[in-house]
């Protein structure tokens, strides 16, 4: 963007260019705190530890990435399971979530009031309200603990994140595009399918994509659902944490790391190539 | 069936509606009416539980636990100030300074989000450490005396979690600055505006949205925390969320616990309340 265009360096005094220099210097510091935590994790899964405490650089090994899934079959299991969840949850969320983003943005209906309060309340409850009044209900109807009222707990949460974030794509989007297919002879189906769902669908992705990290990372929520048996892969490590996490703990840790990377580049760069191609509101 | 919805297409939306609103209603309202009713009843897991209307619980659940809940309020109010001082100076930059580093730049705010919120936490534990890298190194060449600590600290905790909610606050307000007009900055400093009198007369009072969002995005969270105060800090620094965990998953104090999750939630409404009055005045104002 075009927008900061410099000025011509030469009216620039030392004062001026120091006072210029400090909110990138400041950024640059924040951004070595965010990451800071971030490297500690990566190089201490290469950390040749003697013992059970990960705490001391101790020389470097490649030990506990040849070895990721051999040693606690329990962390495997608590993995597997953090990933059914997310899966799961995330699918069911962004259906029923773009179903109400859709009919909000779509349609004129009774109690438009109420049901925009009803999505907005979990987003402005703390997490540990809504584990904990879950647990609540689930004990006082004695439901037995595990996958799946994790999977219903992540649902409820997610579907509000969902709403938001399709409908601030549909909102933009014109309807004339699917009035001229109706016209054309299409039905609401062929209509729904070949024009409404195309142009929403970056949107549905992307609360997909929401949803998913934010249910693979949930702790507070799962710690109240999940029961004594079922762990998912948070809740595995912050048990180990009392007695020493494993330096496999860090080692999935990047490797969650770098895929979701590669998933944010890679998605990055196909939204670039689609914008390009396809010829903007303005242009026509 | 399509002819039928053509016919009483008035039902369409409640049709697309019914579904997850039901799924909002029995699993967030209805726990919310279940733990009011568990936090009127007496009893215990052994002997079992009876509704008896016991309004008395929220009075001595405050009492009892007034510590912790000052604290959370205060602790949730310092990280909102903290993120903001902190997220505020780098959305701007980003925003107005960023050229072609932007999107590096958003990405590189939101990188934290890439690996999982309980191994950051360990993370900084390690980093905070008495012996660690950072302060044990500091110990050695004398900078620091041997018995400075910061795990177990209030500050520790803070920083905990305003590490954590730091992103919330950078990403709306970083929205909310992109859209202003930079000409309109111009405009203000062209009419003899300082630089302070254009930030505080325009820059700010437009990213007010972006400010409101981003100060409950840390707020909220922050408030009802408790793994940073358990991971990081002691017995001192023990949050009402540490509470509320403890009764209920440890103690299985369902009612005392129930009562301290409704009276958290209502804190954090009433505060949600005060400060839309106090943002709506500021833009009359201005």
């Amino acid at each position: 963007m075009a927008r900061t265009a410099p000025l011509p360096e030469r009216s620039r005094s030392t004062g001026e260019r120091a006072r210029r220099a400090v909110l990138p210097v400041f950024t640059g510091l924040v951004v070595a705190y965010l990451s800071l935590p971030i490297l500690v994790m990566i190089l201490f899964g290469f950390n040749d530890i003697q013992g059970r405490f990960n705490f001391a650089w101790q020389g470097f090994t490649l030990d506990h990435w040849t070895n990721v899934f051999g040693r606690y079959p329990a962390l495997n299991q608590a993995l597997i399971n953090s990933v059914v969840v997310a899966l799961v949850a995330t699918t069911v969320a962004t259906t029923l979530g773009t179903l109400i983003g859709l009919a909000l943005t779509r349609y004129e209906f009774r109690g438009r009031g109420p049901l925009n309060l009803l999505i907005f309340l979990p987003i402005a409850t703390p997490e540990i309200v809504l584990g904990a009044s879950l647990l609540a209900l689930f004990v006082s109807v004695a439901a037995p603990l595990g996958l799946a009222t994790i999977i219903v707990a992540h649902i409820m949460f997610n579907v509000s994140f969902v709403v938001v974030t399709v409908r601030a794509r549909i909102a933009g989007f014109d309807r004339h595009l699917e009035e001229a297919a109706m016209d054309l002879g299409a039905d609401e189906l062929t209509t729904f399918r070949k024009i409404t769902l195309p142009l929403i669908f970056p949107g549905i992705l992307a609360a997909a994509l929401l949803a998913f990290a934010l249910s693979i990372d949930d702790f507070v929520i799962t710690q109240f659902t999940a029961g004594a048996q079922t762990l998912t892969f948070p809740l595995w490590v912050y048990g180990a944490s009392r007695i020493g996490v494993p330096p496999q703990v860090n080692v999935m840790g990047t490797i969650i790391f770098l895929v979701a990377i590669v998933g944010m580049v890679l998605w990055v760069y196909l939204q670039r190539r689609d914008m390009n191609a396809r010829p903007t509101t303005l242009e026509r | 069936m399509l002819g039928w919805l053509r016919r009483h297409s008035g039902v369409v939306p409640y049709l697309f509606l019914l579904p997850g609103g039901l799924w909002l209603i029995a699993f967030f309202v209805v726990p919310l009416i279940t733990t009011a009713s568990v936090a009127l009843q007496e009893g215990s897991l052994a002997t079992g539980y009876r509704l008896t209307f016991n309004f008395g619980i929220f009075p001595e659940a405050v009492g009892r636990w007034d510590t912790q809940l000052l604290r959370s309020l205060q602790y949730g109010l310092i990280v909102t100030v903290l993120a903001m001082l902190i997220g505020y100076p780098m959305a701007y930059t980003i925003a107005f300074r960023g050229g072609r580093y932007k999107n590096i730049l958003l990405l590189l705010v939101i990188l934290p989000f890439f690996t999982s919120f309980i191994i950051r936490t360990i993370s900084w534990k390690f980093i905070l450490a008495d012996q660690g890298f950072v302060l044990g190194t500091l110990k050695e060449i004398g900078l620091l005396d041997q018995g400075f600590r910061l795990l177990a600290t209030p500050v520790a905790v803070i920083s905990g979690i305003t590490y954590n909610f730091l992103p919330f606050v950078v990403l709306p307000l970083y929205v909310a600055l992109e859209r202003i007009d930079p000409r309109l900055i111009e405009a203000a400093t062209d009419l003899y505006a300082s630089r302070l009198q254009a930030f505080l007369r325009v820059t700010l009072p437009l990213s007010i949205s972006g400010v409101f969002a981003a100060s409950l995005l840390s707020f909220i969270p922050a408030v009802g925390d408790y793994l940073n105060a358990e991971l990081l800090g002691s017995r001192n620094e023990t949050m009402i969320g540490n509470v509320i965990q403890r009764l209920f998953l440890v103690n299985r104090d369902y009612p005392e616990a129930a009562a301290l999750s409704l009276i958290l939630m209502a804190g954090i409404l009433v505060s949600i309340f005060f400060y839309i009055r106090l943002l709506r005045g500021q833009e009359l104002t201005v």
